[in-house]
Order: structure tokens, then C-alpha cells, then sequence
């Protein structure tokens, strides 16, 4: 799976893009965003609860309901500001 | 001549809006109207100057994304046509970061579509912007919770 990250959440991961094979039981964006939380103080303070962080899969928004499967495009950022 | 797709640019070089003004309404004689918008940086954020923006996006989504509000935008209001240009990377204060323009057979559906489309853009189009102050600090723009309002209003997509 590909995940990218944008703004300052790539600041506060430290990364912008990277390939993760989805370890097995995670089904949706909810459950992928607890996983990465543990990789590292990056990552939890990143998806720390509360933060504003917004979610595309496979280029449109999705919810923390949203299912996720092997091969899709995950993206994390927080809300827009374009304009 | 029936409506043509929406014309959508992410591009780091600026625009010139007459020029992009007589590409949409080129070649044909039934366009009564056309209106715009340009969004430009404001050389203050929160009462301190800025020396730059950079606007920062997701190639490829923001395509998709800004391609949906603008054909949207033109079944919504029987656009004639659509032009919308975003720019990313450096900026200057006073540079051009955005321009809507809209091509309809009378004004208020370009004026209507004109405003539907920046507003929408705004909450949907992922970009985002940081400002570096005078003083060399930098820091993330915030969303405004009065945009998600202004685009609520339209209805949904």
C-alpha cells in the first residue's frame, strides 16, 4: 500500500510518501491510522487524537470508515487551505 | 456550441487573465457572459507581513478534485465553459494564486457559477498553504471554519 502524507503532517512524519505492506487484520482507515500511531513519536503525534487530519483513498475523501485493502493510494493532510 | 469540459491547470508560472478570457471564448458567438475570480496573497497574515506562501498540493487528486467541482459547476449552472488555474510553490505577496472564470448565456449563472466554484474549491481542492513572516518563521495556514459554511450553502456537490 501506498501512503502519503501532506503539509504538516509529512513535517511531523518526517516523510512524504512510503510503501507499507498492510499488516493483516486492518480493514479500514480507522484501523490503519491506530497502526501507524505505533511506529513511532512521529507518527503519534501526527494522528495524536484530536488533531484535524483528513483522508483520501485512492484520490477521493474518505471517512475513518472508509474500507482500505492492499495496492490502494492512502493519503493523510489536514484540512484544505487553497484558494 | 454546447459546453465544453472544464479547462483546469495546476502550474508553479502565473496567468494572464485576458488571455485565458479569449481561450474560453474562442471560435464561438453564443457566450453572453463571462465572470472571474482572482485570489491573490496577502502581504499580512493575522496582522504581521509575510515575504512568501508556498502553496503545496496532491498531483493528481487535485486534479480529480478540481475536474469534479468544475464539471459540477457547469451541469449545476449550464455553464458554457470553465476555466480554473491554480498555482503552487513559491509566491510572492501580491502574486495571482488562483483564477475562476465562467462562460454562461447570461450573467447570473456565470456570476453564480463563478462563486460556486471558488467556494467549493476552497474546502475540496487539496491544497494547502504555508506562510513565512518577515521575521523568518513559518507556520501552516488553518482552515476556516466560515469557508466549509459559505461552501455549505451551495448544497452538496
Amino acid at each position: 500500500m501506498r501512503i502519503l502524507y501532506f503539509a504538516w503532517l509529512r513535517e511531523r512524519v518526517g516523510l512524504g510518501e512510503e510503501q507499507v505492506d498492510l499488516p493483516a487484520g486492518i480493514a479500514d482507515v480507522a484501523g490503519l491510522i491506530a497502526w501507524l500511531r505505533t511506529r513511532g513519536p512521529g507518527f503519534e503525534a501526527a494522528f495524536a487524537q484530536g488533531r484535524l487530519v483528513r483522508c483520501a483513498v485512492n484520490q477521493d475523501f474518505a471517512g475513518p470508515d472508509a474500507a482500505i485493502a492492499p495496492g490502494d493510494e492512502v493519503a493523510f493532510f489536514p484540512p484544505v487551505t487553497g484558494g | 456550441m454546447d459546453a465544453v469540459g472544464a479547462t483546469i491547470r495546476v502550474q508553479t508560472a502565473d496567468f494572464d487573465i485576458a488571455a485565458e478570457s479569449r481561450a474560453l471564448g474562442a471560435d464561438r458567438t453564443d457566450i453572453g457572459g463571462m465572470a472571474s475570480f482572482v485570489g491573490l496573497v496577502r502581504g499580512t497574515a493575522s496582522g504581521r507581513p509575510i515575504s512568501s506562501m508556498t502553496l503545496e498540493h496532491y498531483p493528481g487528486m487535485t486534479e480529480r478534485a478540481l475536474g469534479a467541482i468544475g464539471d459540477a459547476a457547469t451541469q449545476r449552472f449550464e455553464l458554457q465553459g470553465c476555466t480554473v488555474i491554480h498555482r503552487v510553490g513559491i509566491l510572492l505577496p501580491g502574486d495571482q494564486i488562483v483564477l475562476v472564470l465562467t462562460a454562461a448565456p447570461h450573467r447570473q449563472a456565470a456570476l453564480d457559477g463563478c462563486a460556486f466554484l471558488i467556494d467549493w474549491l476552497k474546502t475540496r481542492a487539496p491544497f494547502w498553504k504555508k506562510e513565512r513572516f518577515a521575521d523568518g518563521t513559518e507556520s501552516w495556514v488553518d482552515a476556516r471554519e466560515a469557508d466549509d459554511v459559505t461552501a455549505e450553502r451551495w448544497g452538496r456537490l
